[in-house]
Order: structure tokens, then C-alpha cells, then sequence
């Protein structure tokens, strides 16, 4: 077989499909992003720490409740989503008209607060969550063993992303959603809600973290700081992809997870660097993002 | 008055600060239960009885170690500490072990891992209880490797710490005899580890030995049974890690497993009992062996202040300390090298499968012991100015 400098390709295949399988979080990640800053211009700097009570909330459920894996794929989303809408409601709604760095510190703000109360509560080495048994074990390709997890949360993540923006894009309730951004007070006029609609918005993008959460339990370590460490890769994805773009934040997503998979190959080291080098050089070329409008 | 002083009963005053990460990474494996133990430690010497009233304080060092230096300076100048306990975290325990000789008081370190408190910094101020990195790769590198299982790979996370845990254990894996493939540097702090994990599993290695630490050794272990590694008969050796992290990752994910730790809450009636006393008070979590060491240190330390009847000079403390054999239900018998170094044997580990766990906590199976003599580093050579 043909060596490509120096890596079998059956090597190859496996670190860009574990490449695709890390894109989707980032892509689900991003995407909850893009959404919150292209609608409410808010930089949503809790999204990982709503990450990470999606994944506590998963565990908890299963803990206290005995409700499995596939309830809190539906449950989680939802009760996180209206902890979004509360948070919306009760404190972003006031700063809108102020500048971005307002939304910034706020939401920074409240990460900290939901990760320092979780820390205290649970402690910091993280909780047990296993994989639902009907997507335990794996398939041999043939070039790697593809543990079935992984493959469902490719499958979904794409469900997920593209369902999203065939909703913002191309459906009647994106449209009023797309025109109440650019200008509200015309689309109020029309007779729409425009605050419920924006606290709606908020309220989704929390419940997409969320979602992730559930996904990541059972491969990551469920623990307070798991969002934290994450939520800075997928900044980055976001500003790759342009800032509020949809589509942009969910290719950049999976590129960039393909990216890093095939760094990890040919030069470990550099692969948690590869993506903010990206990100500088983007920056340089193509200010707004790569999907972004200037 | 003076025919109290007179009649011999005079009263002592011991202050113990526990000074830890009460938040952080290592708040579960010292935290709050390091400061359970050492009030333990007083209760079962029955300090009162015999004279010596002792207090105890606690504060967070947060891992930093200036921090750390500050609150041990606060607590030597201001509160009259005569001994500090604990402090994980090396470069915060290296500041501590610094401070406690300049003010000549007593620094007994139980979760830190660095051979360094007992090497080129050592201190006679200072007694390094539980374990250190190289006891670790011994136990671990070196019994392993015994066992038959002599071909390694290595995850090493991109920093120094571990490249000093992965460059240990290969020396002391080809000291006996074995031979590693390869190693890859991961990116600290790591998300997903299956690219890794994916090249450790086509080098063919027997043992894929993790030389990282917390969150990242967790990740890494979680996904390694989610890729059938284990299953397909690979080993993985936990290079650091500690029974709450075993907890943490449940049996499923860290069946297989082995580790070296110094103590199990269920090696024996006497850590049985102990540890049930433990949990009591901690709301049915087991003791970590650096919460076992907090006790320990501290019993052994009123042992010495009872024999010498002063607290006052911490040097003389220590070298008393260093006399007495050490006698505890958890460590068994043992003693104190003149380098500080604590001695006791180590246990090399496997993690039970989930069938044969009889309920939480029940997670070790003892796979062999290493003894006192050979389970440290050897003091020849270390590099300490006390025995050179």
C-alpha cells in the first residue's frame, strides 16, 4: 500500500474520521453561538458552562431519577433552554442597547457563578456516565474500530445543524426572525413579538449547548470545568466562520475538527494551536470570517 | 500557679494548619477530607488527655504557589502554627517546605509528588508522608514490566510534569527489562484523547502508560474503553491517579486499570475501620491514601511532641520524629529516612470489573506489594545536603 508521508492510510482514514466526530461538537457548539450572536448580538460567553449543565443535568437525571440517556436527550435541552429564557428575561433583555462588552461580561459573569456553584456541590473529579446500551460497542472498518457512539453523534449533530438552519434560512419563522434583527421596530409594527421571539432565540441556542452536554457525557469527563476548557476552541470556530454566520459556523465546525484530527497525526504538539493559528491568519486575510458579510 | 508548672502537667499549645486545594483540581483527593483526617488524628491520640490542647486550622491554597507562601508566612508569623499539612500541588509545596525551615517549624507533606522536597531541596524541617512520582513509576513501570508485560507506550501530556512522569517510568520500565515503542505529546489540557489512543493502539504496546494527571488521564480513560483498547487486551497504567478519580470514571470505563497507590481503605481491618470512621463524617466517600497519609503525619508528629515535650524548635521536632519508628493502623510499621523521606510499603493495583465490585468504593484488587526497602527512591545519589 502507498504511504502518505509516511502514515498508512488506513491510519489516515481513522484520524480524519475522529477528526469529523470532534467537528460535530464543535459544529453543535458553534452553531449555538452564531445563532445567539446573529440574532441578539450577544456574545453568550455562558455557553459553556450551559454546556456543562446540559451534560450535570444528563447524570443527574439518570442519578436521582433513573431517566436514561434518550429522555435527556429531549428533557435536558428543554429545562436548560427555559434556564436560557430566565436568565434572558430577567437580565440580557436590559442590555441590548448598550455595547457588546456589556453582553460580554454579563454572561462571563454568569459562567463563573454556575460553574463555581456546580464545583461546590459536586465536587471536581467529575461523574460516571455510561454509554446508552443500545450504542455500545463498535464496528471494525477494516482501518479503525468505530465505536457506535461516535457514529450516532455524527449522524445527529448533522441532523441537528442542518435542521437549524433550514429553520433560520429558509422557513417563514427565520424570516421574521432574520427581519426582526435587522430592524426591530418596523417587524413589532407588523403585529410580531419581537422580545419573545429574541427570548425564544436565546432560549434555543442555550438548549443546542445543552444538547452537546447530553451528547459529550458519556465520552468526556463529566465534570464543572468541562465547558471552560472548550468553550475557547469553539470562539474561535465562530470567528473562523464569521461571527453570526450559520452556515459558516457549522462547516467551519466540522473543518476545523478534521483540521486538528489530521495535526494530531503529523505533529501532536501543535494540535489544541492549529485552530487559533487559523484563526490569525483568517483574521488577516478575511477580517469578517470566512462565511462572514463584512 | 507555680506548683501547677511545678507538678509536670503544664499544658501544651499545637497548632496545625491543613493548607490545600479546597476547589481546584485536587480539592477531592485533599480538600475537606485532609482536614477530617488530621482532626481524626487528634481525637484517636487522645491529644487532650495528655496534656497538649491542639487547634486546627485549614485555608485554600487554590494550587497557586504564592498563595500557598503567603497563608504559610500568615500562619508561622501571626498565628503561631508549629506545623503545616498537606499541600498538594509541587511548585506550592516546594514554597511551603522554603518557608517552614527559614521560620524552623514542621512541614509534614502529603499530597504533593515531587522527589524534589526529599532531594536537592530537601529540608530538616520537612517529612514527605505518603508517596512521590518515582514511587509511583516504580510500582507502576517497574512491578508491570515483572508481570510480563514488558512493551510500553506512553501518553504524555505536553508539559513539564509530564515529561518528567514519562521519562521516570522509562527508565526504570527499561531498567527492567522492557522496551518502549514510542510516546505521543498531547496538548495540556486535553479534550479528546482517541487520535492518541488510536496510535498507541497500532504500536502493539502491551501497557499504554498515561503520563498525565486529573481530568485529562479521566478523558483519556473513558474513551480508551469506548475503543475496545482494553478489551482488545492493551493494559492501561495510570501513571497518577488516585481512587477519587477511579470514582469518578466508574467501573465500566476503568476496569482493568492499574495504578500504584500507598494505602486502600480496604487492605486490612485496621484501614477498614479507619476508613468507615472517615466516611462517617464525609458523607460515605472513602479516603484518598493522601487523606491516610494527613492522619498518619499528624499522629506521628504528636508522638514526637509528646516524647520531647517542646514544640518550639521545629528542626528538633523532625529529628525526633526521625528517631521514633512510625506505628499507625493505615501504613503499618515504617520510618522516616534521614532525607525526610517517610517509608512504607507500596501496592500495585488493578481496577475491578463491574461484576466483581460489591458496591461503591469497592474498586482495587491488589495485584502485588512492594516493599519499604525498594518502593522509594534510593537516598545514595539523590542529591540532598543532609546525608552528602
Amino acid at each position: 500500500m502507498f504511504e502518505l508521508l509516511g502514515i498508512p492510510p488506513q491510519a489516515l482514514f481513522g484520524q480524519l474520521l475522529l477528526g469529523l466526530i470532534n467537528g460535530s461538537f464543535y459544529a453543535i457548539l458553534s452553531l449555538g453561538l452564531a445563532v445567539i450572536f446573529g440574532l441578539l448580538n450577544i456574545i453568550n460567553f455562558a455557553h459553556g458552562a450551559q454546556y456543562m449543565m446540559g451534560a450535570f443535568l444528563a447524570w443527574m437525571l439518570l442519578h436521582y431519577l433513573g431517566i436514561g440517556y434518550w429522555w435527556a436527550l429531549i428533557l435536558v435541552p428543554v429545562i436548560v433552554g427555559a434556564f436560557g429564557v430566565v436568565i434572558e428575561r430577567l437580565m440580557l433583555s436590559r442590555l441590548y442597547k448598550l455595547d457588546h462588552l456589556y453582553g460580554l461580561l454579563l454572561t462571563f459573569g454568569i459562567a463563573l457563578i454556575i460553574q463555581g456553584l456546580f464545583r461546590n456541590a459536586y465536587g471536581i473529579s467529575g461523574m460516571p456516565y455510561s454509554i446508552p446500551s443500545q450504542l455500545a460497542g463498535g464496528q471494525n472498518l477494516g482501518f479503525m474500530f468505530l465505536p457506535n457512539y461516535r457514529a450516532w453523534v455524527v449522524v445527529f449533530s448533522l441532523v441537528v445543524c442542518l435542521g437549524t438552519w433550514f429553520m433560520i434560512e429558509k422557513t417563514r419563522l427565520g424570516a421574521y426572525l432574520r427581519a426582526a434583527t435587522e430592524n426591530p421596530t418596523l417587524v413589532g409594527a407588523f403585529g410580531i413579538n419581537v422580545p419573545r421571539m429574541i427570548t425564544l432565540t436565546y432560549g434555543f441556542g442555550v438548549a443546542l449547548a445543552a444538547l452537546a452536554g447530553v451528547l459529550a457525557a458519556p465520552v468526556y469527563s463529566v465534570n464543572p470545568n468541562m465547558g471552560a476548557d472548550l468553550i475557547i476552541v469553539v470562539f474561535a470556530v465562530v470567528v473562523i466562520g464569521g461571527m453570526g454566520s450559520i452556515l459558516g459556523a457549522i462547516i467551519t465546525g466540522f473543518g476545523l475538527g478534521l483540521v486538528e484530527g489530521l495535526t494530531r497525526v503529523f505533529y501532536p504538539e501543535a494540535s489544541s494551536v492549529v485552530i487559533f493559528v487559523i484563526m490569525a491568519i483568517v483574521l488577516l486575510v478575511k477580517p469578517a470570517g470566512l462565511f462572514g458579510r463584512a | 500557679m507555680g506548683l501547677l508548672f511545678a507538678a509536670g502537667a503544664q499544658a501544651q499549645d499545637v497548632r496545625i494548619g491543613v493548607l490545600n486545594d479546597r476547589s481546584g483540581i485536587y480539592a477531592d483527593l485533599s480538600g475537606e477530607g485532609s482536614v477530617v483526617a488530621a482532626r481524626m488524628a487528634v481525637e484517636d491520640f487522645d491529644a487532650e488527655a495528655k496534656g497538649i490542647n491542639v487547634t486546627i486550622t485549614s485555608a485554600d491554597h487554590q494550587n497557586k504557589p504564592d498563595v500557598a507562601a503567603t497563608l504559610a508566612r500568615q500562619w508561622f508569623d501571626q498565628d503561631n502554627v508549629d506545623l503545616i499539612v498537606d499541600v498538594p500541588t509541587s511548585s506550592a509545596a516546594l514554597a511551603v517546605a522554603e518557608i517552614t525551615r527559614e521560620k524552623n517549624k514542621v512541614f509534614i507533606n502529603s499530597g504533593a509528588g515531587t522527589t524534589e522536597l526529599t532531594g536537592a531541596q530537601c529540608s530538616p524541617n520537612t517529612v514527605h508522608w505518603t508517596y512521590d512520582t518515582w514511587a509511583l513509576a516504580n510500582g507502576t513501570g517497574g512491578a508491570m514490566v515483572e508481570t510480563g508485560a514488558d512493551t510500553w507506550f506512553f501518553l504524555t501530556a505536553d508539559y513539564a510534569f509530564g515529561h518528567a512522569l514519562e521519562s521516570d517510568t522509562r527508565a526504570l520500565v527499561e531498567g527492567a527489562g522492557g522496551q518502549v515503542l514510542g510516546q505521543v505529546r498531547h496538548p495540556f489540557p486535553g479534550q479528546d484523547f482517541s487520535s492518541f489512543l488510536l496510535q498507541a493502539q497500532s504500536s502493539g504496546a502491551q501497557v499504554i502508560g498515561l503520563a498525565n494527571a486529573g481530568g485529562d488521564t479521566v478523558n483519556a480513560i473513558k474513551q480508551a474503553a469506548e475503543f475496545g483498547i482494553t478489551q482488545a487486551g492493551q493494559s492501561l497504567a495510570g501513571l497518577l491517579i488516585f481512587i477519587t478519580d477511579v470514582h469518578a470514571l466508574g467501573l465500566e470505563a476503568a476496569q482493568g486499570l492499574v495504578l500504584t497507590e500507598s494505602f486502600y481503605w480496604d487492605l486490612n481491618d485496621g484501614t477498614r475501620e479507619w476508613s468507615d470512621r472517615f466516611a462517617e463524617r464525609m458523607s460515605g466517600q472513602k479516603p484518598t491514601m493522601v487523606h491516610a497519609g494527613v492522619y498518619s503525619g499528624v499522629l506521628h508528629y504528636l508522638k514526637a511532641i509528646e516524647a520531647t515535650g517542646d514544640d518550639s524548635d521545629g528542626a528538633a521536632v523532625v529529628a525526633a520524629m526521625k528517631e521514633m519508628p512510625t506505628s499507625d493502623p493505615l501504613f503499618g510499621e515504617g520510618e522516616i529516612r534521614a532525607d525526610g523521606r517517610k517509608l512504607h510499603d507500596m501496592y500495585l493495583f488493578r481496577v475491578k470489573a463491574p461484576g466483581d465490585s460489591e458496591g461503591p468504593w469497592d474498586y482495587y484488587e491488589l495485584v502485588s506489594t512492594i516493599p519499604a526497602a525498594s518502593a522509594f527512591k534510593p537516598m545514595e545519589g539523590g542529591g540532598c545536603a543532609l546525608v552528602e
